[in-house]
């Protein structure tokens, strides 16, 4: 299973589940990250991190970090 | 509640999600009738407003913009009080009412999920649908009503647009009744719920189902520290009902947002279309650039040098301050043309207007800033800024959000501190105000100008950079990495934790509303003026009264008697030329006789008593006095060295002769330069490093509501001060004086 952090840019792809036992992914899924969305890579800061991503139709950007909790179904 | 009950105060709650237009919205409601403050013991700011709409009267409080009323700190926590009627002081709000972003529904609706479960009569200000119709959306609002079960009323808050239905509506609220709470939440977790919130009543009476959902939803473990006596028995019922809970398919606490985002996609369906294909908005083209890694850094470095440009070029603020300069010129002009010489006198010109004038030069520099960083982030570039500099901040253990404070430092600490709101996890935000002092602040500029001019030769290494500017440059850098060693030193010890996470939301390019973007420059530039006039002004008086006192003028003056009779019969009978000489040679007594009363003040005493501790970094008693004197505020050291070395107080950093006499200065009786490389450089790190700045402490004070934090800062920076300035003499002596 690929996570979040994985995605090139422009790719989309479903979330399949959320590691929740940490601070971060409680605050991305009160941001909408919950299992079964469309989230979309736009791209990334200058040095690679933190990325930019798109999900129920406006713009969030989140840490390669927190993008790792993410797991995306295959 | 009957529709004749006696007329009452309606207490509306603002909620709402950033960047939704909450805060214009409620300008735009409450006008100039608004009052600011702080929450005791936490950094939330109190907002304030009323309106009286048809003859209700409106109190109205903004609350912090946020996307979840899950309390996981005080900070979260004082939102969650306010509404639930705990927080002490607030009248518990009757009504609520929430702000959505119409573009952005699915996401701003699951605060409406929270807010519903209030039971208070809401009603929803639908904004931004300007840019919901240029990403191609449109809403049904009756049938959204309907689903939501509360009023709703379409608003633009930037062009004030549906506001007197909104009043309309709001003072409709007071007829209506509670709704109905709603839970989005499956059975068996309501049935927790309803449990836990039993079982807490036992303890207390007051204790909300709200609370009881929060408890049981938050394993970060805050609540129950704060809401319980933490008994065991309790501790464990509750962890074993989350076990419970996950077997059943439903794990704390990612229930809470699958649960409230089934609910708002049930609510949004088949009311809100979306063109077949999305629309490539404006915003999303200049985002393209923006966030690019090449373009994006190039328009980064670019906006940032124009801002630093027109705070520091002559062009904007140096007019402007050569203004306000003048002005304070002219009213010293006529203070000392209709008053007699005395203490009186010596009080307004020496103390009141050169120290209140000296801070309020500073006002064009601190409204330029904030005019830039209010149209920066009103267009939504801000959240952008924080995105780039993410990076180089997690490096310290920083995110990328305390840039825009650092950033205001370099005008001015106060508003950067006061720009740290910014900031909503708490440790971040107090590291920010911690080292933003450290920023070169624009009061520390005439220290280094007038040292660097007067010693560090004027030449140029390989013909192009040139010393001088080399030194300045080191004094800015020098700053930033105390900053940066500082706060990074301060995450590992007295304030460690996990790094928060780095989830923001970028927001939409929108077209700032003018309005608004004056509006806060003037409130920032007004608070600014405030602290000039009322902290700035009392220490003024204070340094004054103790480079003025004990006075004996006529022991200053006997030595001189004499010469001065002398002079003064010449001067009757002389001729042109040998006035001007006789007059000269009465100003250098003036002069002398000055530093001598100033040398008998108590200032003068504690330059004299402090010179052991001062010797380390090469300064004589005169440097340390001036040091002394510009603790409240670090301009003043300019004037006070003025003072001290015989040549009256009205020196500034580009005069010609006290830059020529603390270069002639020596040790007494000895043929010795009190000046040279070596002391000009450990001044000007002491000042680089130094809390010279009464007001700068004065705000950590108020951010932080503690005297612990402006007294760490004073201290730990005064360490650091006086470490770096003897560490840059002792090592610079051995390389220029061997």
């Amino acid at each position: 299973m690929s996570k979040l952090s994985q995605l090139s840019v422009g790719q989309e792809a479903v979330i399949a589940s959320i590691d929740a036992s940490s601070v971060a992914a409680v605050r991305l899924m009160e941001m909408g990250m919950t299992p079964g969305c469309s989230v979309k890579m736009i791209g990334s800061a200058p040095f690679g991190d933190p990325l930019e991503v798109e999900i129920r139709g406006y713009h969030l950007s989140l840490r390669k970090t927190e993008a790792d909790l993410v797991e995306l179904v295959s | 509640m009957s529709v004749d009950a006696p007329a009452r105060t309606l207490n509306v709650a603002l909620v709402g999600n950033p960047n939704t237009g909450k805060s214009t919205l409620f300008n735009a409601l409450s006008g100039i009738r608004q009052k600011t403050g702080n929450y005791p013991g936490v950094t939330v700011e109190k907002k304030h407003g009323s309106f009286t709409h048809k003859g209700q009267k409106v109190e109205l409080i903004d609350l912090p913009g946020t996307y979840s009323l899950a309390p996981r700190s005080p900070d979260e926590m004082v939102t969650v009080d306010v509404l639930l009627g705990r927080q002490a002081n607030e009248t518990k709000p009757n009504a609520v009412m929430v702000i959505v972003d119409a573009s952005n529904l699915e996401r701003n609706l699951y605060i409406v999920s929270q807010v519903k479960e209030l039971g208070l009569p809401t009603v929803v200000a639908l904004n931004m649908g300007d840019i919901a119709r240029d990403k191609g959306i449109s809403v049904d609002v009756i049938q959204l009503s309907q689903r939501l079960g509360v009023p709703i009323v379409a608003t633009q808050a930037n062009r004030r647009g549906g506001l007197d239905q909104l009043r309309d509506t709001i003072v409709s609220l007071l007829d209506s009744d509670s709704i109905p709470v709603e839970s989005p939440f499956p059975e068996e977790f309501r049935d927790k719920v309803g449990q836990l919130h039993a079982k807490l009543q036992e303890h207390d009476e007051q204790s909300t189902r709200y609370l009881a959902e929060r408890l049981l939803l938050d394993t970060s473990g805050y609540l129950e520290k704060e809401l319980t006596s933490g008994g065991k028995e309790l501790h464990n019922w509750i962890v074993e009902s989350r076990n419970q809970l996950a077997e059943l398919g439903q794990p704390v606490p990612a229930i809470e947002a699958i649960s409230r985002y089934k609910w708002v996609q049930e609510v949004l369906d088949g009311i809100v279309t979306r063109e077949a294909t999305r629309k490539v908005t404006l915003s999303d083209r200049i985002d393209r650039i923006l966030t690019n890694r090449i373009g994006g850094t190039i328009f980064f470095i670019f906006i940032m040098t124009l801002m630093f440009q027109a705070v520091f070029s002559d062009l904007v603020a140096g007019n402007l301050m050569g203004y306000i300069e003048g002005f304070f010129e002219i009213i010293a002009g006529f203070v000392d043309a209709s008053l007699a010489d005395g203490a009186l006198k010596s009080l307004l010109i020496d103390g009141v207007i050169a120290g209140v004038g000296g801070v309020l030069v500073f006002l064009p520099q601190i409204c330029i800033l904030f005019f830039f960083i209010a149209i920066l982030e009103d267009c939504g570039y801000l959240a952008r800024a924080a995105y780039l500099m993410d990076r180089l901040f997690s490096k310290i253990g920083l995110s990328g959000k305390s840039f825009i404070p650092l950033l205001s430092s370099f005008a001015c600490a106060i508003p950067g501190i006061m720009a740290a709101r910014v900031i909503e996890n708490r440790r971040d935000r107090l590291i920010t105000i911690l080292v933003a002092p450290l920023m070169s602040c624009s009061a520390r500029m005439p220290v280094y100008v007038l040292l660097t001019a007067a010693f560090i030769p004027d030449e140029t290494i390989g013909g192009v950079l040139s010393l001088h500017t080399l030194v300045m440059l080191s004094m800015y850098l020098l700053g930033i990495l105390a900053a940066v060693g500082v706060a990074f030193v301060l995450r590992r010890t007295i304030l460690p934790g996990e790094t928060p996470p780095f989830v923001m939301e970028l927001p939409s390019y929108k077209f700032p509303s003018i309005s608004g973007v004056l509006m806060v420059m003037v409130e920032k530039g007004w608070a600014f003026v405030k602290r000039a006039g009322t902290l700035i002004f009392a220490m003024t008086v204070i340094v004054w009264a103790l480079s003025y006192f004990p006075r004996d003028e006529e022991a200053a003056t006997a030595p001189f008697a004499e010469e001065i009779a002398q002079l003064e019969t010449q001067l009757e009978s002389a001729s042109d030329e040998e006035a001007a000489q006789i007059e000269h040679r009465l100003a250098e007594i003036n002069n002398q006789i000055d530093g001598e009363l100033l040398r008998g003040s108590f200032l003068g005493m504690a330059g004299h008593w402090i010179e052991p501790v001062v010797r380390p970094l090469g300064w004589d008693w005169k440097i340390g006095s001036a040091a002394i004197a510009s603790f409240p505020a670090r301009e003043v050291i300019i004037s006070t060295m003025g003072v001290l070395y015989n040549l009256g107080g009205e020196e500034d950093e580009e005069s010609a002769p006290l830059r020529e006499t603390i270069k002639e200065a020596k040790w007494a009786g000895t043929d010795e330069n009190v000046f040279n490389i070596p002391v000009a450089l450990s001044i000007m790190v002491f000042f680089a490093l130094c809390a010279q700045c009464a007001a700068t402490l004065a705000v950590i004070k108020r951010e932080t509501n503690s005297w612990r934090w402006p007294i760490f800062t004073f201290v730990y920076m005064t360490v650091l001060a006086y470490v770096g300035a003897m560490i840059t003499y002792q090592v610079s002596a051995l390389v220029f004086l061997s």
